[in-house]
């Protein structure tokens, strides 16, 4: 009985449910994917998508690309032993740098097309949508121009119809020129159609708009004046290079762009100026969210999934959360020789008098006095305080005799005379190959968290970064000021930049050269992925890194000068003086060294200014012409 | 019963899976060297490429390769029809080009090993350098020759000396180096260099070092160098 029933139950429910009609039963609309006109009736789902775009931005320097995207260079020392190949190879490959993402222009056209066909938003709402995607997608060819050269322009996109022919889809590349001109152009079209405030950091502002204009004309001004003095990186058809004709109304550009920042009338962005000490109130530019100075970032969120593991992986050993976890990027004494006296003038940290005897210092950082605050500021200096402890960095101990005593490891003691068996180096560094701690002496400060927790590899820092700020748009201004002959307009903008890092004595009109352009932008904006391009732009690169290696005499001396070798990372290695009876008895003395596995010179080729196009991309569309010099 | 499964299972897999399913790799050797009338051209190791292209397979890529320091290549190939090229402003000398741009590319026409030498027009060439080893110095005299006279003729930007412990010797591997301005050179004979051996740079006990002279060319990268010379100390 009961199975009868049971059974007439089963029938009842499918003759009930199965007989739908055929075309209904294969016509389900599918629960995953949400249909591009339903996804734009709603901002809340616009921005959804807007997310995934705005993730998908590609930095050369990221806090979430890892530690190693901030390390080469020669402006710091890798102290992780499998990536020692930084500072051992003489070459970069041609292909480094390169990148030819299509797909992420073909998802923006796609999100402007649809944007724009889109019929139940606000006109407001559309507008900033279609602005937001239009600024990401010049922000993308900027990055692309910048490592590539002209790249091929699309603006819509593009369809295969099937019909076995695909020329229709092979472009050939723009010039480099039209690039930049397609971001500039955009940039000026979008700026009005923007509705957010200064305030919403991590999306698409009017300042934001003008950073990148600023930026991006700069650079093609730049690569218009400097090409010629490098002929052999350029292309026939202007895929490369851009005619030193064009740098005038470039620069003219970055300057209006620029100046319409500082004038205020994009939002009120300002100098970070909220500590009494210049070193921490630099620090903190970094750190704060709501930093007035901030104009564009990549914001993170502890405990919110989104963090980095930069404060992991690069906190000073002792002061560790993660234990073994630490010390990877310190920054090299080529960077911190960079830091001007706070007259202005250029120095090599002391470590010998004029008769060659070293100095004796009683604390380990009055080495460093009466510096640029931001050298205290960008690095964490021996003896430097972080998460309120000290670090301690030392490399041995030398007797009168001038015999040193030290060893492989903080736990490896040794006898020293007169005291016993004591550990002879620091917990944190230096010893050659000591991973994990320093090997310059030098550990990162910038973007390093203080917020209790940051180290831990589970919870992660959330500090931003920043991508465009108000210091770089100062520079850039002073930059195409110089550039268009104003010096006096030029010093007004990098005296501001100054006096933010204590440098209170302003530089006169005749003071501003391009020397003190390109140190400028160096120890401001060192680590925010500026180094690489900078230079390209000025077709500096192959200069100071030419490949020849370096010596202590060299790396003290021409400081300030755009065109100073930098090829070899080094290190300032502070040592004990135990001398009883000698007036000098327990001092500090610091020696020049250069870490013993820094073997290799970096060496930039002519073929390394525009990155190699990989061969596959080349045989699949043979409009597009290769890079010169590869 | 299941074992059985397992047992036909495994003899299918032994029967089909193990096909020959791979090419053999090359095991045609080309090989040469960059020559100027005959005599080497010594470059700077791994940092001047060339290329081989095989046209007639659909998508085109080159084959790359770098030229030792003395100037030799080597490479393993398939038996076939091979373009040879060296890309544009690459090594310390001139190749010809077709028309402004094109490179010209060397036929090769590979059916067993073969030996392919390079002609190419050296901007420089380092003459009779004779290298000698006295009191704690490595000394150099040496002849320098202008072989591009015409148009696209470049100024010497300077002449370096190197010294190494091991046999790669460059403006990177080098234990010493001296520099002498292009611009101090008054006659490209009987130039005289030295350079000092720091025996602390050398491994313990190592009695010999390795030398040679190179040129650095204004606006070209690569080096051309003397040859190699192993001194004793």
């Amino acid at each position: 009985m009961k199975k009868i029933s049971i059974i007439s139950v089963f029938i009842v429910l499918l003759s009930a449910v199965s007989c739908k009609k055929d075309s209904d039963f294969l016509n389900v609309p599918p629960k995953t994917i949400i249909p591009s006109d339903v996804a734009f009736s709603d901002p809340a789902l616009v921005v959804s998508i807007l997310g995934d775009l705005y993730n998908r931005q590609l930095d050369f320097s990221g806090l979430d690309n890892g530690w190693a995207s901030f390390v080469d260079f020669s402006e710091a020392f890798p102290s992780e032993n499998g990536s020692a190949f930084f500072v051992q190879r003489n070459s970069w490959s041609f292909g480094e740098w390169n990148t030819w993402d299509y797909t992420y222009i073909r998802d923006l056209n796609l999100f402007i097309q649809r944007a724009t066909a889109a019929t139940k938003l606000t006109e407001d709402d559309k507008n900033q949508f279609i602005a937001e995607g239009r600024f990401l997608r010049a922000n993308y060819y900027f990055e692309m121009v910048k490592r590539m050269g002209g790249v091929p322009l699309i603006t819509e996109p593009l369809d295969y119809d099937f019909s076995g022919n695909v020329t229709i889809l092979q472009k050939p590349r723009a010039k480099e020129s039209e690039v930049y001109d397609f971001i500039i152009s955009e940039a000026e079209a979008i700026k009005g159609l923007i509705s957010l405030n200064a305030t919403d950091k991590s999306r698409a502002t009017r300042g934001s708009i003008l950073a990148m204009e600023a930026r991006a004309a700069l650079y093609a001004g730049s690569i218009a004046k400097y090409g010629a003095t490098t002929p052999q990186v350029s292309l026939p058809g202007d895929e490369v290079g851009i005619p030193a004709s064009l740098a005038q109304g470039y620069y003219t550009k970055a300057l209006a762009a620029a100046q319409a920042i500082i004038s205020g009338s994009a939002g009120s962005y300002s100098l970070y100026k909220q500590l009494p000490d210049l070193s921490d109130n630099y620090a903190n530019l970094f750190l704060d969210k709501n930093s007035s100075e901030s104009i564009f970032v990549e914001d993170f969120k502890a405990n919110g999934g989104k963090t980095h593991g930069f404060t992991t992986n690069n906190q000073p050993f002792s002061i560790s959360d993660e234990g073994l976890d630490a010390g990877r990027l310190n920054p090299s004494l080529n960077l911190v020789e960079a830091f001007e006296k706070t007259d202005n003038t250029y120095a090599p940290i002391a470590t010998k008098d004029a008769s060659g005897n070293p100095i004796y210092y009683t604390n380990q950082l009055d080495i460093f006095a009466d510096r640029d605050a931001r050298l205290a500021g960008t690095v964490l200096l021996p003896n430097g305080l972080f998460k309120g402890k000290r670090t301690e960095v030392f490399a041995g101990y030398q007797l009168g005799n001038g015999t040193v005593i030290t060893s492989g490891d903080a736990t490896q003691t040794q006898e020293v005379p007169g005291l016993g068996r004591i550990q002879v180096v620091g917990k944190d560094g230096p010893v050659n190959g000591g991973e994990f701690r320093t090997q310059t002496g030098f550990y990162i400060r910038k973007y390093l968290d203080p917020t209790i927790g940051s180290g831990r590899r589970g919870r992660g820092s959330d500090v931003n970064f920043i991508r465009y700020r108000y210091a770089e748009v100062l520079l850039n201004a002073a930059e195409a000021a110089f550039e268009l002959g104003q010096p006096a307009v030029a010093a007004g903008y990098m005296n501001q930049v100054r006096a933010r890092a204590g440098l209170t004595t302003p530089l006169t009109a005749a003071e501003i050269t391009f020397d003190r352009i390109v140190h400028e932008r160096r120890v401001e904006l060192v680590f925010e992925g500026h180094t690489l391009f900078d230079m390209k732009r000025w077709r500096l690169a192959h200069v100071v890194w030419d490949g020849n290696q370096m010596s202590v005499a060299e790396l003290v001396s021409n400081i300030g000068k755009a065109n100073k070798r930098n090829t070899q990372p080094f290190g300032l290695w502070p040592y004990h003086y135990y001398n009883p009876g000698n007036p000098n008895n327990n001092k500090w003395i610091f020696k020049e060294v250069k870490p013993s596995l820094v073997t290799g010179a970096n060496n930039f080729q002519f073929g390394n200014y525009y990155s190699q196009i990989g061969d596959d991309i080349l045989s699949a569309n043979p409009k597009l012409v290769k890079q010169p010099n590869q | 019963m299941k074992i059985k499964h397992y047992i036909l299972l495994t003899f299918i897999v032994a029967a089909f899976g193990c096909k020959k399913d791979n090419y053999s790799a090359p095991t045609i050797t080309l090989n040469g060297r960059l020559t100027y009338q005959g005599e080497a051209v010594n470059v700077e190791d791994n940092k001047v490429p060339f290329q081989l292209y095989q046209p007639g397979f659909g998508k085109t890529a080159p084959i790359s390769g770098t030229f030792a320091q003395d100037g030799s290549y080597s490479t393993l190939l398939f038996a076939g029809n091979y373009k040879f090229t060296i890309q544009a402003n690459q090594g310390p000398f001139r190749w010809k080009e077709v028309s402004a741009g094109k490179r010209d590319t060397v036929a090769i026409n590979l059916t067993g090993n073969q030996t392919v030498d390079v002609e190419v027009q050296p901007f420089y060439m380092v003459r009779n350098a004779q290298l000698t080893y006295a009191g704690g110095n490595v000394n150099a005299v040496f002849n320098i020759e202008k072989v591009i006279t015409d148009a696209n003729a470049r100024d010497i930007e300077r002449v370096s000396l190197y010294i190494n412990k091991t046999q790669y010797v460059s403006v990177a591997d080098n234990t010493g180096a001296t520099d002498l301005a292009g611009s101090s050179i008054t006659s490209l004979n009987n130039i005289a260099m030295n350079v000092a051996v720091d025996a602390s740079k050398l491994s313990p006990g190592q009695n010999y070092v390795f030398a040679r002279v190179g040129i650095k060319i204004a606006g070209v990268e690569d080096m051309i160098f003397s040859p190699l010379v192993k001194l004793s100390l």
